[in-house]
């Protein structure tokens, strides 16, 4: 006759879970251990996850779209860099006729350290000295191409730049500095003591958010006024996935006789979108978790062996009737598994609901990967496991005989 | 090795036989519990065990229990020598073909008679299906049946005495150890105690009854009297 049924899982798990319930409170006591370190853990984890989310879908949305060509800038060997090419005037032109690019506009930083930037004509020279706004020149498709939004008036147009208009949008920071509110009163910014009709001021942008700091006047205007030698780049607006095939097609287009004098940067394909943004988990906090969790770790051995020592007379009854070693240790390791598991749960859920109320106070979205969720619940029987080894195996050479002679 | 635990044991051999068996526990002082014991107890005997309390009679029991070893000698149980065989082959052997019945009843307070007496059922690979029908029969059998769903705590020292014959007979095995039985009964519980013991006998089972108490002694059909850790047999 084979031994059909002799303590197979079914009776295993049934034995390590027949008494677990029948001392709550010291069952409380044993898991709070492990359910803090667990809750600790997935908290942390997921809180990083959640505040890389919101990241994320900011930077996915706006930098997925952008690419930006500008000259390669080559060491001379002194520690200097100089550019090794120039993008052309008709940049724009010359893009937007490849597929994939909605919007293009060339824009560069007009280098005036010394420059004088004034609301009023005439300087004051008490006023203390500050740094003048930066000064950009730029085509007339910049605010469409950076997703920018007005906060009042207009953007200057092709027009204005094509007769090198002298004429000004401020990025709303550098209109609260030069005390510009308003642009119904036909208000002029000064550079350098020439008047500069200011058309609108730019509440924000998606990208190239130094816009917001900066005088933006029209291209051709900077080529009459300030000596614009070339284009400083192109920032281009460009569909979803386009990144890498534009990559080539941009430099080739800007400069077909040199491309590698150019240099675009553009966003690699949708499905590397958010893997740059790494969930920055908080490293202290990860370390007292695991303390924690440790420290429930010990917690179950701890409990785990009383429990062993309390049911000495147990352990000797079930080896009479013909338990070997290994099914006594099995019951405590399952016993405390079936504990940390318990605490892993209880953890995971504790810590995903934390995620969820800090989320909610900060108005973010909760991102919690079920994974990570799974597998702290999982992490907690792995606790039990291993806080089980030593109890089990002191049961398991616990002699029947000495056992029975206590008496239960 | 074959499985001994599902080896049938053949039934022309003794059921139980110890020869020159000694078991000394090393001291210091060395304590020689058995000193050359032999032991033959038939197939379907009933064998009380007397002696003065340190004489050996525990250990004696253990030995025939497979619970504890030799030192030296040879123990044979229905005819298969015992002293080869593992741990794990022993715990089958306890599993199938022994029960036990101590003084103290070693019930688990946490589980009902039902339960307790499932608990062998577990170990002696009895099919699944067959356990319950099997414990109730047991409870039955010593006239617990409207007790099954009893925690110990609540049942007097005679009825747990009982939960623990049913849970020794409920894996049906061939030769049942009894260390005091009755040590912590009554004169009337002990009675009902040997009473459910003469029947079992009746059914064939070997019985193995250790007792100080004269007249539990007397109601077994062969006595054997252990002092200092020898035997001598007696009427
Ligand atoms: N594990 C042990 N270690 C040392 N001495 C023991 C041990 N078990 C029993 N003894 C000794 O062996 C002798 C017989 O014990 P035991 O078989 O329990 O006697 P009984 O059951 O007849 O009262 C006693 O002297 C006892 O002290
Ligand atoms: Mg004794």
């Amino acid at each position: 006759m084979a031994p059909a049924d002799r303590f197979r899982f079914p009776d295993l798990l049934g034995e390590a879970t027949a008494d677990i319930g029948s001392r709550p409170g010291r069952l409380v006591t044993t898991i709070v251990g492990t359910v803090l370190g667990i809750a600790a853990l997935i908290a942390t984890i997921g809180l990083a996850q959640t505040a890389a989310g919101q990241i994320a879908r900011q930077f996915d949305a706006n930098a997925a779209t952008q690419l930006v060509v500008g000259p390669r800038t080559a060491n001379t060997g002194g520690g200097a860099t100089i550019a090794a090419g120039a993008l052309p005037w008709d940049a724009v032109s010359r893009l937007e006729r490849l597929a994939g690019i909605e919007s293009a506009a060339v824009l560069a930083e007009v280098q005036l350290p010394e420059a004088v930037v004034t609301a009023v004509p005439v300087n004051d020279p008490s006023r203390p000295p500050s740094a003048p706004p930066p000064i950009y020149a730029a085509s007339a498709e910049l605010l469409d191409t950076v997703g920018g939004r007005l906060a009042t008036g207009r953007f200057f147009d092709a027009g204005h730049d094509g007769r090198a208009d002298r004429v000004a949008v401020l990025g709303i920071r550098a209109a609260e500095r030069l005390g510009l509110q308003r642009v119904d009163t036909q208000p002029s910014v000064f550079i350098d003591g020439i008047a500069y009709a200011v058309l609108g001021v730019v509440g924000s942008a998606d990208v190239r958010a130094e816009l917001l700091n900066a005088v933006i006047v029209p291209t051709e205007t900077a080529r009459a006024d300030f000596r614009l030698a070339a284009p400083g780049d192109v920032q281009a607006r460009i569909a979803i996935g386009a990144g890498p095939q534009l990559r080539n097609q941009a430099a080739l287009a800007l400069a077909p006789d040199d491309p590698e004098s150019l240099e675009v940067r553009a966003p690699d394909g949708r499905s590397e979108l958010g893997r740059d943004v790494q969930a920055d988990v908080n490293g202290v906090f990860l370390v007292l978790a695991v303390i924690v969790l440790l420290a429930g770790g010990v917690g179950i051995a701890n409990v785990t062996m009383l429990s062993v020592m309390e049911r000495v007379g147990e352990i000797g009854l079930r080896r009479a009737i013909g338990a070997t070693g290994r099914q006594i240790a099995g019951q405590f390791v399952a016993e405390s598994v079936v504990i940390g598991l318990l605490g892993g749960l209880i953890g995971a859920a504790l810590g995903v609901f934390a995620v969820v109320v800090i989320s909610v106070v900060r108005d973010w979205t909760p991102v919690v990967d079920p994974r990570v969720a799974v597998g702290g619940a999982l992490l907690g029987a792995v606790v039990g496991l291993v806080a089980g080894g030593l109890p089990a195996h002191r049961a398991a050479r616990i002699e029947p005989v000495d056992a029975l002679r206590g008496g239960t | 090795m074959s499985d001994p635990a599902t080896l049938p044991l053949p039934t022309t051999a003794p059921a139980i036989e110890l020869r020159d068996v000694t078991r000394s526990f090393p001291g210091p002082p060395e304590v020689q519990a058995l000193k050359g014991a032999s032991v033959s107890v038939a197939d379907g005997e009933y064998v009380s065990i007397t002696g003065p309390s340190g004489s050996g009679k525990s250990t004696m029991l253990n030995i025939l229990g497979l619970l504890d070893r030799p030192t030296v000698g040879e123990y044979r149980l229905g005819g298969v020598l015992t002293g080869v065989l593992d741990e794990d082959d022993r715990a089958a052997v306890r599993a199938r073909h022994l029960g036990f019945v101590f003084q103290a009843f070693h019930l688990m307070s946490r589980r009902t008679a039902l339960q307790n007496v499932l608990l062998p059922m577990l170990y002696n690979g009895t099919p699944r299906a067959e356990r319950e029908p099997r414990a109730r029969e047991a409870l039955e059998r010593v006239g617990l049946g409207h007790r099954t769903d009893f925690l110990p705590g609540t049942l007097s020292g005679g009825e747990r005495q009982r939960v623990a014959v049913a849970r020794a007979v409920a894996s049906r095995p061939r030769v049942l150890l009894a260390d005091e039985p009755t040590g912590n009964l009554d004169s009337a519980r002990s009675a009902e105690i040997m009473n459910l013991f003469e029947e079992l006998h009746a059914d064939g089972l070997t019985l193995v009854v250790i007792t100080h108490d004269e007249e539990v002694a007397r109601r077994a059909s062969r006595r054997i009297r252990l002092a200092d850790g020898r035997v001598s047999e007696a009427g």
